[in-house]
């Protein structure tokens, strides 16, 4: 048992008091599983690409990415049209699966186990690793039942901890105060970026571990976008969030860390702060400052 | 500039007559079939049995026929027809085999219907043992709409947008749940649509009937599935064939009563588009 007093590889985990947390409870783990070892960087990657590639037929859409995604940390991918971004994130949680034919070499780990095994549950690794949509895409059903949905469907649920888990996640997702007295109004009548709340909220209630969000805020006007960004900001404290955005001010303003991709390719990845202010690639700093994208 | 201008003027009357003599052809078979049975429709028409006196013969038997004959085809058709659609919309795979499947639907549905009366005859009277029953006519019809339920389904279904499907999928749900509960609910105006328009035409329908060999004079209600039976169309059919001029009054009756049907199945059909035509974005 070695408590966890400097970490060499990520100094952010020092600073400040949701750190300290981090810290504590990784300690505890440790304590309680009584494992032999330092924590290292891995123990705090919650999902991990190990040089994947993924195919579209004969178009190759993402070239051996390896890239760590944080635990409880935003983290944020930005590139132009078309640099496999959106492939990227789909891929973990297994939805491009769905509308699409593709290939996938290399691995996605979540928790340590590739997504892509043979054995591996794809309705259970979904349920944990949830998704936001480009576009709003609520249920053309009541506010209440789009969110009751997904619990609906893992738990045999009683009425009162139906409710419960509805209200919960409507509320993490900011938007209780507007719909708590329509919850059962049609969803399609809320705006553009209540729609957007409301399926996060409908993500949240199956209890994720992870929230996909693939360029939320894309559809939004600027105020609908900064109150996505806030609650991006508080979901961190409970998910880890990756998330893909064509805006590099939202990248920089809600993320931890960043990733930029470029023609499927991983360019660079780093801390955001870093990244954005000592880009290390001459392609980072190109896009960054404006020269194309 | 000019000569432009007067082009589109000429198109615009060419369409317009074209509109005028279509119209035109309707409301005159309209017109016509009116005055000759208009008089003749009376409660006694609706509720007695076939006579071989004009005056005193009725719709009920082939009325009563028509309504259980297509009650049994939708029974048949809808499961297969929906089942289908879901199975191919949804579960097969793109490739050549279900392309072949997809074209080979298209053209069952522009397969005669006296054809489907020739099937029905080997298959369900004769191989089947059912007879020239209700059963048999129901199910017979059930083969001649099919196609049309399966084409409408799978539109559809196929109008249910992809997102829904895939906000489903990412929450955890499986194939079957996202259809059951997302798929279905959305597609389900459409489907019925489809259906009774599908089924407007079997009612219409005389030539698989005449064919499997629906009886012209039935003086009696049918009891079950297996009694034999006559309908609307075969009713009129067998009235026009008469020399009797009484007979003729009979049958112009008897087509405005399946016009009736008709636009009354044709009505529910597009109440229920615009009933559940909901915004799906």
């Amino acid at each position: 048992m070695y408590p966890l007093t400097s970490p060499k590889v990520l100094p952010r985990f020092t600073e400040g008091p949701r750190s300290n947390t981090m810290l504590e409870r990784a300690n505890k783990a440790l304590t309680e599983k009584k494992e032999v070892g330092p924590i290292t960087e891995v123990n705090l990657k919650e999902i991990e690409t190990v040089d994947l590639s993924v195919y579209y037929g004969d178009n190759k859409a993402l070239k051996g990415v390896s890239l760590p995604f944080y635990q409880k940390y935003v983290t944020a991918i930005i590139g132009p049209s078309g640099c496999g971004k959106s492939t990227l994130i789909k891929a973990i949680n297994r939805v491009c699966e769905i509308t699409a034919k593709i290939k996938v070499e290399g691995h996605i780990l979540f928790k340590g186990k590739d997504v892509y095994d043979k054995d591996v549950d794809v309705v259970e690794l979904r349920r944990r690793v949830g998704m936001v949509f480009q576009k709003p895409n609520p249920f053309p059903k009541s506010i209440y039942d789009n969110v009751a949905f997904g619990p609906r469907l893992h738990n045999r649920l009683n009425k009162s901890s139906l409710n419960d888990i509805v209200e919960k996640s409507i509320r993490k997702a900011a938007l209780w105060g507007e719909v708590k007295d329509r919850l059962h109004v049609n969803a399609l009548q809320l705006s553009g970026g209540q729609q957007q709340r409301l399926c996060i909220a409908r993500a949240l209630a199956v209890d994720p571990e992870v929230i996909l969000m693939d360029e939320p805020c894309s559809a939004l006007d600027p105020i609908a976008t900064a109150k996505i960004e806030e609650l991006i900001t508080e979901l961190k404290e409970d998910y880890t969030v990756v998330i893909v955005t064509h805006n590099m001010q939202q990248a920089a303003r809600v993320s931890d860390y960043t990733a930029f991709l470029l023609l499927g390719q991983l360019m660079e990845f780093g801390d955001t702060s870093t990244l954005f202010t000592n880009p290390k690639d001459k392609a980072t700093e190109d896009y960054i400052t404006g020269r194309f994208g | 500039m000019k000569k432009a201008h007067w082009r589109e003027w000429a198109f615009q009357a060419v369409a317009l007559m074209a509109m005028v003599f279509t119209i035109g052809v309707l409301i005159t078979l309209i017109v016509d079939v009116c005055m000759d049975g208009l008089l003749r429709l009376n409660w006694q028409f609706l509720t007695s049995f076939p006579s071989r006196k004009p005056a005193e013969a009725g719709i009920l038997a082939a009325l009563v026929g028509s309504a259980c004959m297509i009650a049994l085809t939708a029974l048949f058709a809808l499961p297969l027809g929906v089942g289908s659609a879901i199975y191919l919309e949804e579960y097969a795979p793109k490739n050549w085999l279900s392309q072949i499947i997809e074209v080979n639907i298209a053209n069952l549905a522009g397969v005669p219907s006296i054809i489907y009366g020739l099937l029905g005859l080997e298959v369900f009277v004769r191989n089947m043992h059912m007879g020239r029953s209700l059963l048999a006519g129901g199910a017979t019809m059930a083969l001649l709409v099919l196609p049309m339920i399966i084409i409408s389904s799978r539109e559809a279904i196929r109008a249910v947008p992809p997102s829904i499907r895939e906000a489903s999928y990412a929450l955890g749900a499986t194939r079957w749940k996202t259809i059951r509960h997302q798929v279905l609910p959305l597609a389900l105006p459409g489907i019925l649509t489809g259906t009774i328009l599908a089924l407007s035409r079997a009612i219409g329908e005389a030539a698989p009937l005449i064919t499997i060999g629906a009886l012209t004079y039935v003086a009696f209600l049918p009891d079950s599935p297996l009694s034999p039976f006559t309908a609307l169309p075969i009713q009129i059919f067998n009235w026009t064939s008469r020399p009797q001029k009484g007979f003729l009054t009979d049958a112009a009756a008897g087509i405005i009563v399946l016009l009736i049907v008709l636009l009354f199945m044709n009505a529910i059909a597009i109440w229920l588009r615009n009933r559940y035509q909901r915004k799906l974005y």
